[in-house]
């Protein structure tokens, strides 16, 4: 189980692992993706459950079969999982930070402005 | 489902206790089964009895439609390791050799891998082999036999850690290119948690939970925090290992989470932390006597 947690159902987190990868542009549209054994060997689970995990981005157009050759990224799919992601983001990511600034007594313009900051502080990272 | 050992109602007496009490089964065909539970849970006796090595006080096994009880025919089909095997005065090498006749999908080419894998010695008497080689060589068998049903019945003792995963990682290799059906016991559920499709949890010689792997994980949620959010938090929910250090509390809560239960802003105070299978199994395999009714937990 290298790498996977034992909160959720192996198969949700396989096919979660490769919707990153995919996201992040790791795996590109057109490319293949790990067959189920190779997961499998990988990861350290059941190929039936690398199986299911890839079953669950077929069903979701995000991976596309190929007669013969394996599975695909379909077109399209790494736009729809970013628009996902950004769907996600306020529950993920900004509720919490709301939640703990409110603890900490940090009101909404301290927030800002350190968000402000974080962001400047990144763009002279990568810049 | 499609069983390729089925069990109903199967019990076995002995010196006046009851080793197995009426345990209803089916072991998936061509699934990876776990069979977990305490020492004395009634694992082993399970498994000699569907290999035919013992026989039961009343009820049935069947193995593939049949009864595997001096039945060649369905025996060839299956191979069965336990940590106990013994051997007749034979080297490593002659063990394997009639093995090889045993066993119709029998992979010498398997068998020569994994000896190099485990460092067996092939000329070396069994009798004189270490327990972890002995565990060893069972394993060569049991996996190179190919068997239909394969039963491991804690088949790493002795072997470090080491070698333990190259069992397991050995194992998912070779069931990957030849799928069966595979029935494992053992203590190390951690190790070998990735691998288990089907959970058949085993306690005072009743099945106390037979499920989907994958439908524990996330079953039961431990939580912690302050005592008074733990309790808001556990209110009307079903909880089965809860203490207290002050005002502090932790509470094993079992059944699934909705995403509301787990936004982090809903509950800043409380840490949420997901009950591994290990644990999971051994709090269904350790409940007083009058509870071991089957449990639903998923």
């Amino acid at each position: 189980m290298a790498g996977l947690g034992e909160g959720a159902p192996l198969f949700a987190q396989v096919a979660e692992r490769l919707s990153a990868e995919i996201a992040d542009g790791g795996l590109a549209e057109g490319e293949r993706v790990p067959s189920s054994n190779e997961l499998a060997a990988y990861y350290r689970i059941n190929p039936a459950t690398a199986a299911k995990g890839i079953g669950v981005l077929t069903d979701e157009g995000l991976l596309e079969k190929r007669r013969g050759i394996g599975m695909f990224v379909a077109a399209g799919a790494r736009r729809r999982l970013l628009e996902q992601r950004r769907r996600q983001f306020t529950e993920r990511y900004v509720e919490p930070m709301v939640t703990e600034a409110a603890r900490l007594g940090v009101d909404t313009e301290e927030l800002v402005e350190l968000i402000r900051e974080a962001r400047h502080t990144r763009e002279g990272a990568t810049a | 489902m499609t069983a390729a050992i089925t069990v109903t109602g199967l019990t076995r007496r002995y010196r006046g206790k009851l080793t197995l009490d009426h345990v209803s089964v089916g072991i998936e065909e061509g699934a990876v089964t776990g069979l977990l539970g305490r020492n004395g849970a009634g694992k082993t006796t399970l498994m000699r009895i569907i290999a035919g090595q013992e026989f039961a006080s009343a009820g049935s096994v069947q193995v593939f439609g049949a009864s595997p009880a001096e039945n060649d025919r369905i025996l060839r089909r299956m191979a069965f390791v336990r940590e106990d095997q013994a051997y007749p005065d034979f080297k490593v090498g002659d063990a394997l050799r009639a093995a090889s006749w045993f066993y119709p999908n029998w992979s010498g080419e398997l068998a020569d891998s994994l000896m190099t894998d485990f460092a067996l010695p092939r000329n070396r008497a069994v009798k004189k082999l270490s327990r972890g080689m002995r565990s060893a060589l069972g394993i060569v068998i049991g996996l190179a036999a190919r068997a239909e049903v394969t039963m491991l019945d804690e088949p790493y003792a002795g072997l470090d850690a080491v070698a333990t995963q190259l069992f397991y990682d050995r194992l998912l290799a070779d069931y990957a290119e030849h799928p069966r059906t595979i029935l494992l016991s053992t203590h190390q559920v951690d190790e070998a948690a990735g691998l288990l499709e089907r959970v058949v949890v085993m306690d005072q010689g009743r099945v106390v939970l037979d499920a989907a792997a994958d439908d524990l994980r996330g079953a039961a949620t431990r939580v912690s925090g302050p005592a008074l959010a733990v309790a808001e938090f556990t209110a009307e929910r079903q909880v089965w290992d809860r203490r207290r250090m002050g005002s502090q509390e932790s509470a094993v809560v079992v059944g699934p989470l909705d995403g509301t239960d787990r936004r982090p802003a809903r509950n800043p105070r409380l840490t949420l932390e997901p009950v591994s299978l290990q644990e999971l199994v051994r709090y269904v395999g350790t409940r007083p006597a009058q509870d071991t009714r089957q449990r639903t937990i998923a």
